[in-house]
């Protein structure tokens, strides 16, 4: 086993990071796919909203299929490693950050696009303005995609491997510890577990807050 | 309730003549269906439930015995802390040196020899440390570290992890860097990630045998210090089944169960995973 600062560090390294990339495809499609008038939006919309049900074992599975140095993608050598464990939770947390997103827009006054566009917006001040105005939904957002790609432990186990030293995070170390007997470390780290989850959440709760407050003022 | 050791001694002799008879394919009425004796909680080892072993033998003694079993696979040494803490009724483990230590401790009842598989060394093909032609296991794992070839470990405190750590004690070794990949997972996942990786490892041969998609080879085999030896242990303590966990304790060594766990796998291997070990 790993010292518990390292899993930690581990742990928090691919999840932030799968979440930030996370954050850069999902907002955008969520977006979207609020405003998009076309054809077969709302089969889209179940896909996405599918994607946000997706057991993340499964994504797991299809991932090292792909990773396997038999797969497709064999030659890159990313199973068993970090990067694909952040290409796995990237892939758990997208849809998420996608239904939100664009659930927040929709949840919008419907005719405030119109305004803007009246107003002489073009569309990227469109979309700006429709972000900042669905600030809170949004972080609401990034909170379940973190939440979702540092408690998973299906796709953790089959990609990363569990192997001490590289690529051991918390939730398969609580599962190692539990596979072994020793019920005291898995409480010992999960403790770690949620106060990590605690902190990062603390803090985008504090910036939605101020938001929210922000736009009532 | 505790039934007397004649009874139970009775009860074996009864059942493993109703199964015998079974096995040679008499099914006359022999007095109707046991009576229902409850749960028993049989802890065991990922080996006996990944080489299909369990789901061979349990249903028979389901059937003869009355008792329901539910079996929890895990490591060996989880196995014992289970019956330690009296969570388990019966044990079917292989690591020697703990299960003493687990009867001295007072935990058990007793203590019997089952069977026997053997470890096997495994690796990639090309064999990059050369070490099918090593004399014994130390040897083969002092060359594997020499050439600083990977070799994944277990690292899970089961009974292949503490028979692996005995080789590189006896090797002379303290494995460390880059090249010892240790997993903390069981044996199946652990040779597929030895496979992916290129990787040396040490399997029993019944979970080698029965992982499919495998790349890797049998390198060394045979020799007295790649044994691995299963024992039944009936746990003492209050509030458990311990009549079951006699009678599984007797079935498990009767002549009849040996027989057919000296049979089991031959048919889809070639080869049998596991010899009897019960003196009959």
């Amino acid at each position: 086993m790993d010292p518990v600062e390292d899993v930690l560090g581990r742990s928090a390294l691919v999840s932030v990071s799968a979440t930030l990339i996370a954050l850069a495809i999902g907002v955008p499609v969520g977006t979207w796919l609020a405003l998009a008038r076309i054809r077969g939006r709302a089969g889209l919309a179940v896909a996405v909203n599918t994607g946000m049900a997706v057991p993340t074992v499964v994504v797991g599975l299809l991932v090292a299929l792909v990773l396997w140095r038999s797969g497709p993608l064999g030659d890159l050598d990313l199973i068993y490693t970090l990067r694909g464990m952040v290409i796995a939770q990237v892939l758990i947390a997208t849809p998420l950050i996608a239904g939100i997103t664009m659930a927040g827009l929709q949840a919008l006054p419907p005719d405030l696009a119109e305004q803007l566009r009246a107003l002489g917006a073009n569309r990227a001040q469109l979309v700006v303005r429709l972000w900042l105005e669905a600030r809170v939904p949004l972080l609401a957002a990034a909170m379940a995609g973190f939440g979702h790609a540092i408690s998973e432990v299906g796709a953790a186990t089959i990609v990363g491997g569990n192997i001490h030293g590289q690529t051991q995070v918390m939730t398969t170390s609580i599962v190692e510890n539990v596979g072994r007997g020793d019920f005291g470390d898995a409480l010992v780290y999960a403790g770690v577990l949620l106060a990590l989850a605690f902190a990062i959440n603390a803090l985008l709760t504090s910036v939605q807050q101020r938001a929210a407050a922000w736009a009532q003022s | 309730m505790r039934p007397s050791l004649a009874r139970t001694a009775a009860l074996a002799l009864a059942l493993s003549a109703a199964l015998v008879g079974a096995g040679c394919g008499g099914d006359d009425d022999n007095g109707g269906s046991p009576p229902d004796r409850g749960t028993m909680v049989l802890a065991t080892t990922t080996s006996t439930r990944d080489s299909g072993l369990l789901d061979a033998l349990l249903p028979a003694f389901e059937k003869a015995s009355g008792c329901s079993v539910k079996t929890l696979a895990v490591g060996s040494g989880e196995a014992m802390e289970l019956g330690a803490r009296g969570d388990a009724d019966v044990l079917l483990v292989h690591s020697p040196a703990d299960e003493e230590q687990f009867m001295e401790d007072g935990h058990g009842a007793s203590r019997k020899a089952v069977m026997h598989n053997d470890f096997v060394i495994v690796g990639p093909a090309d064999d990059p440390a050369g070490i099918s032609k090593a004399g014994d296991a130390p040897e083969a794992f002092a060359e594997i570290a020499d050439a600083r070839a990977n070799f994944a470990s277990r690292a899970d405190d089961s009974g292949t992890n503490a028979k692996e750590l005995e080789l590189w004690d006896a090797a002379g070794i303290k494995p460390k860097g880059s090249w010892y990949i240790e997993t903390g997972q069981g044996m199946g996942e652990t040779l597929t990630i030895a496979d992916q990786k290129d990787a040396y490892t040490l399997s029993d041969r019944g979970t080698f045998l029965a992982t499919d998609n495998l790349d890797s080879e049998l390198l060394l085999e045979g020799g007295k210090g790649l044994l691995n030896p299963y024992h039944v242990i009936v746990v003492k303590g209050d509030d458990l089944n311990t009549a079951c966990a006699r009678l599984f304790s007797s079935w498990i060594t009767s002549p009849g169960t040996q027989k057919t766990i000296a049979r089991f796998g031959v048919a889809k291997y070639g080869e049998p995973l596991f010899f009897p070990d019960a003196p009959a």
